[in-house]
């Protein structure tokens, strides 16, 4: 069974790469994981109060995310009948996080939106899409 | 009568000094018994833990790099924060000012002693921030609170004297509030103050206003994070704070680098000043108190704050954050204090008329001046930086404090908050000796309920610490990375 890993946000192209996803899974009768990752480094700073609060912090964004962003595109994904594995939300590294799921789950294929970064943006840091296209073991394709 | 205020404030903070600083002279030396009592301790887990500062040092590391994170611990405290925003409320003046004191009073042995407090220390930390984790307490809002008030309320309760603990506790909360309003507060933007003043040529006698107009910017900025709940000027802090840090230290590198023919000689000057000063009151055991004083102040191993920080982060054994903590002292004082030490040794500015003035930061600036000119104004940013840091890491603990005695009360934690403010003003505008004197007092009465805690607790202590290293021999908790 093919499974593939599609990374989603609240962005018009993830929508339309949930679109693509779906439509590849049914195509080849596999099944589609949907992830959404909200950005968090162990290495970052805290203040004592953010530290304090912290556990409770990651149950509300975990919480938000699910009911604002995974939910609506695991409907869509319904709707346009796929079969749905796995959705979850995720704190992580988005690039990192993709990588190790699809490795662990042994993902086919990996699916994201070509999200709007801001020029400057991406020329400091770089876009998501192309560092997963260039770290990531399977294909990775980016949906416009 | 230049100034009817200051001389009252003075005399009030030289009192309590003078208690809590309660000295035995041996032949004719002072030794203040509160000294004495942190470095027994800190000597006493590390003999007790079998030098486990030592032992645990390697996985201290790996536990800071994440190598015994689970994945689903993502998205909480890691040890990595935890230990940084420990540090972040440790590092600061007592690294630039207090080993300049320490060195003006001691001569360059004192650097020696302090980094021998510094080791000892680590185990204290250890044994504290163990505990802190292990009778941490979730709050109903989901928001965690650990620390001494409750490993000594809980942890001694359940040793079957619940009265004891209580005292205790109580005690704790109390003088860490003293604590967080002297050397948190009022010695910070003393400091601060001092050193803004100092890099406009102000002279001393026309300081009044100025330095009451500092005192007032801080006690609002201060205020508008811990009142008004802006939290960007405490992100911004937290995250130029470790800049500035790096800073600091690169510029001390560049010291010694310019001077590295001077470096053996100063190493030497170090363990002779250590063991056999020449001119210092005291003599050997006069250096040590001094070098085991402002390292205590720098590192505050045994004074019990850290392990209010400590305690948020995400683990189900204490003991690994107890192993991490252990770094604390290691950064602050084995690292950095050494750091500044050597510079200033090593530019021989700690010879100089200036370093009878007291006044720490300025001999430290000096030392810097000596080999990077501009890097005065740096410092004089990074101790304000540290400075505000520090006064709203020392906040917290005191709010948690409040909150502690006045069951969580949000009116109490205000009443506080208040009062913290007015202390940043009282702060900026009184003399240095009485501000230093009572800073060092407020911090170490700290360290006389949490230590007669941490000897009742020290069994539960090894116990704890003993479990977890079996687990990590035998295999049970493996390295995920």
């Amino acid at each position: 069974m093919e499974l593939i890993l599609v990374g989603v946000d609240r962005s018009e192209a993830s929508s339309r790469a949930v679109r693509f996803a779906c439509s590849r899974a049914k195509q080849e009768e596999g099944q589609v994981f949907l992830v959404h990752v909200i950005p968090w480094s162990p290495y970052s700073f805290t203040t004592q109060d953010e530290a304090a609060r912290r556990s409770a912090a990651k149950q509300t964004e975990i919480d938000a995310a699910t009911e604002q962003i995974v939910k609506p595109m695991v409907e869509y994904a319904e709707e346009l009948g796929a079969t749905i594995h796995k959705a979850e939300v995720r704190h992580g590294d988005p690039v990192d996080l993709m990588i190790a799921l699809a490795d662990s789950y042994s993902v086919q294929e990996i699916v994201v939106g070509r999200t709007g970064d801001s020029r400057i943006r991406r020329a400091i840091f770089g876009s998501l899409p192309s560092h997963l296209t260039y770290m990531a073991s399977v294909p990775v394709t980016v949906v416009p | 009568m230049e100034n009817e205020q200051e001389p009252l404030i003075d005399v009030v903070l030289n009192s309590i000094t003078d208690t809590v600083f309660y000295s035995v002279t041996i032949g004719d030396v002072a030794i203040p018994l509160i000294v004495v009592w942190l470095v027994i301790a800190a000597i006493f887990f590390t003999f007790y833990l079998k030098f486990l500062n030592i032992r645990g040092f390697k996985h201290a590391i790996d536990l800071v790099r994440g190598r015994y994170s689970k994945p689903e611990d993502a998205g909480e405290v890691s040890h990595f924060q935890a230990l940084a925003t420990a540090v972040s409320g440790t590092v600061g003046l007592g690294n630039i000012a207090g080993v300049a004191v320490a060195i003006s009073l001691g001569g360059p042995g004192a650097t020696f002693w302090m980094i021998l407090a510094g080791f000892f220390g680590m185990s204290a930390k250890l044994a504290e921030c163990t505990l802190g984790v292990k009778y941490r307490h979730e709050r109903s809002d989901g928001s965690v609170s650990g620390g001494p008030m409750y490993y000594l309320r809980d942890g001694i309760a359940k040793l079957g004297k619940p009265g004891i603990g209580k005292v205790l506790a109580a005690l704790f909360a109390f003088f860490c509030i003293l604590g967080s309003l002297g050397g948190g507060n009022m010695f910070q933007s003393n400091q601060a103050a001092s050193q803004i003043l100092n890099v406009f040529d102000v002279a001393p006698e026309d300081r009044g206003t100025p330095a009451l107009i500092i005192g007032i910017l801080f006690a609002l900025m201060v205020g508008a994070v811990i009142i008004g709940g802006i939290k960007s000027i405490a992100k911004v802090t937290e995250k130029v704070v470790p800049f500035m840090a790096a800073v600091y230290v690169t510029a001390c590198l560049v010291v010694l680098i310019f001077n590295v023919s001077a470096v053996p000689a100063a190493f030497v000057e170090i363990i002779v000043g250590a063991f056999n000063p020449e001119g210092i009151a005291g003599g050997f055991i006069g250096v040590l108190i001094v070098g085991f004083q402002r390292a205590a102040f720098s590192n505050e191993a045994g004074v019990g704050s850290a392990s209010i920080a400590h305690s948020a982060v995400k683990t189900d054994q204490p003991a690994t954050e107890g192993h991490v903590a252990l770094l604390e002292p290691f950064i602050d004082t084995i690292l950095i204090c050494t750091m500044t030490a050597l510079t200033i040794v090593i530019t021989g500015v700690w010879d100089d008329p200036l370093a009878a003035s007291g006044d720490g930061v300025q001999l430290t600036s000096a030392a810097f001046a000596s080999v990077i000119p501009w890097f005065p104004t740096v410092l004089a940013l990074a101790v304000v930086l540290f400075a505000i840091s520090t006064m709203l890491s020392w906040s917290y603990y005191g709010m948690k404090a409040t909150g502690y005695l006045f069951g969580d009360s949000r009116m109490a934690e205000n009443i506080y908050k208040v009062i913290f403010c007015i202390f940043t003003v009282i702060g900026s505008v009184t003399a240095m000796d009485s501000v230093l004197g009572f800073s060092d007092a407020a911090i170490f009465l700290m360290s006389i309920p949490n230590l007669i805690g941490l000897y009742m607790l020290a069994r539960v202590i090894k116990k704890e610490v003993t479990q977890y290293r079996e687990k990590i021999a035998s295999g049970e908790i493996a390295r995920v990375k």
